[in-house]
């Protein structure tokens, strides 16, 4: 090595390994944080819509605030005897929950994390998520669970409802007070709506709550009438309504994809699929037309695909439909829709799909943090056809106008 | 254009590498079998850090002669470049994406002399 020493302006940076799960967030990121800086992001307001907070590594502690005692004690009891090797009790994901990493080439997506977390002073959670935010040049970052966004999935509605009140107390008592940057939208325990009111009543008013989610990954008819007095306490207060797409290997055409990208590929986006038409068929936006109805997670490629296919069976069987006033499609563009992950092999089709859906005035940025496909801000800053208000619009302004919290 | 001495061939194993830096420039320099390589530690694709990313060899698809698969396997002679960002994978030989050519890593001359590993900058 002489000679390098001859050269003292070439070093050797960052080691000479690979990065892997036990990699710094800041080390994983260095490169966003060279655009951040390149691209000028700090002078944007961004708003991450969608980040993931990785619930599994604290299950322990979130356990620890489900109300039924029975239930409580279950998921407890694997806590108390780690010897027996037990996996988290309660904790329901389906297939394909550990394959997100493609065999450990996609490193920060594994749910395990062994990053070094230095900062004591807030919970270890936090840590991780505000290097990311101050690596991408993020000022608002919305956090959802991972696991839990299939807790829908649950043959016991007392699991369902339990570990969803059980996740919001964990949320706003121990990680949110970490950052104020940090929000979330609590999940709704969807499976009983009396539930659901009682969770819009007790973190409606939270400041770090900025609205409300449906676990996509269901199959509770969205337009069921049990449901309006959810909807309607949601319009009356202001709060944004998102449906969180996921997958869900178990589903029966699903099942014949063996692949987890074939079945990640068509099972993030027909989830929402189906809501979104049960929505817009069912005329919940002519019932509730102030209520700002968000779709997280499944790209927008699907969008402008559905908008053509409803409109052109719509004015066949118009009769099928009759509370529309409209056109399916001029509902689904008063609706909003994160970006990730931005299909954009294709430029002109993006182009073309921005247009559709209104994209300067409807689209909102969500990078989908840590997982394998997600995606920095940069993606909208880049794009040639996007005026520079509508960037802004996109990355952050969109969102501050829907969510009064921001 | 000049040469930057890297380390010793023999000092780097099959599938090691070594990251360097000029400023702002980026390079990971590879020994893959018996070849070395060198490209910028930037990802076509969103920016990622690519040179930071795995070794891996190929993954082959095997069929039989009645066209059934009959399973997939590691090649024992062609390795790629993995982004951890998101898994875009590139062929050591091209610099290309080995699922579509059109999308390549930047690539670096690199020489071996008397030993001693250089990467033309």
């Amino acid at each position: 090595m002489d000679e390098a020493r001859d050269v003292p302006e070439f070093r050797s940076f960052g080691g000479n390994e690979p990065l892997s799960t036990e990699s710094d967030t800041r080390e994983m990121l260095r490169n966003a944080a060279k655009y951040r800086d390149q691209k000028k992001l700090n002078d944007y307001f961004i708003v991450d819509l969608d980040t993931h907070h990785i619930e599994t590594g604290s299950w322990n502690e979130i356990v620890e605030f489900i109300e039924d005692p029975i239930l409580r004690e279950e998921a407890l009891s694997a806590k108390r005897k780690p010897e027996s090797r037990l996996g988290p009790v309660l904790f329901h994901a389906n297939g394909g929950m550990f394959s997100q990493s493609v065999s450990g080439r996609i490193p920060h997506s594994n749910l395990a994390s062994g990053e070094p977390r230095d900062d004591l002073s807030v919970h270890g959670d936090v840590v991780p998520l505000r290097r990311a935010m101050d690596s991408f040049g993020i000022d608002r970052m919305v956090m959802f669970p991972n696991a839990l966004l299939q807790v829908g999935t649950h043959p016991n509605v007392k699991v369902e409802v339990n570990l969803a009140f059980a996740y919001a107390k964990f949320m706003t008592e121990v990680v949110l007070p970490g950052d104020p940057r940090l929000k979330t939208m609590a999940l709704l325990p969807f499976s009983d709506p009396d539930a659901c009111v009682r969770m819009i009543d007790m973190y409606g008013d939270h400041p770090s709550v900025i609205g409300f989610t449906i676990t996509s990954v269901r199959h509770n008819p969205v337009h069921d009438n049990k449901y309006m007095r959810v909807y309607r306490m949601l319009e009356e207060r202001g709060l944004p309504l998102s449906f969180h797409a996921g997958y869900n290997w178990q589903d029966g055409y699903l099942r014949q994809l063996d692949k987890f990208l074939t079945m990640h590929a068509i099972s993030f986006v027909l989830c929402n699929m189906v809501h979104m038409t049960n929505w817009v068929m069912h005329g919940l936006s002519e019932r509730f037309p102030k209520l700002n109805v968000v779709w997280i997670e499944s790209g927008l490629a699907y969008v402008p695909f559905l908008m053509q296919r409803l409109d052109n069976e719509y004015l066949m069987r118009q009769s099928e439909a009759p509370l529309l006033k409209r056109l399916p499609s001029e509902y689904i563009k008063e609706m909003f829709h994160c970006c990730q992950p931005m299909e954009r092999t294709n430029l002109k089709l993006l182009e073309a799909t921005f247009e559709a859906i209104n994209a300067e005035s409807q689209l909102l940025f969500s990078s989908d943090w840590p997982h394998w496909d997600f995606d920095s801000p940069s993606i909208i800053t880049d794009l040639p056809f996007v005026s520079e208000q509508g960037k802004r619009n996109i990355l952050g302004e969109n969102a501050r106008r829907i969510y009064k919290k921001l | 254009m000049k040469d930057i001495y890297v380390d010793d061939f023999d000092k780097l194993k099959h599938g090691e590498r070594r990251l360097i830096t000029n400023g702002r420039l980026e390079i990971g320099v590879f020994r893959v079998k018996d070849a070395i390589h060198a490209f910028l530690n930037v990802c076509p694709h969103q920016g990622g850090p690519v040179c930071q990313g795995r070794v891996m060899p190929r993954v082959e698809e095997h069929l039989s002669d009645d066209m059934k698969s009959v399973g997939m396997s590691f090649s024992d002679d062609e390795f790629h470049l993995v982004c951890p960002w998101h898994g875009y994978e590139f062929k050591f030989q091209t610099a290309s994406h080995v699922g579509s050519s059109s999308i390549s890593i930047r690539r670096y001359a690199t020489k071996v002399v008397e030993g001693r590993v250089y990467v033309s900058v």
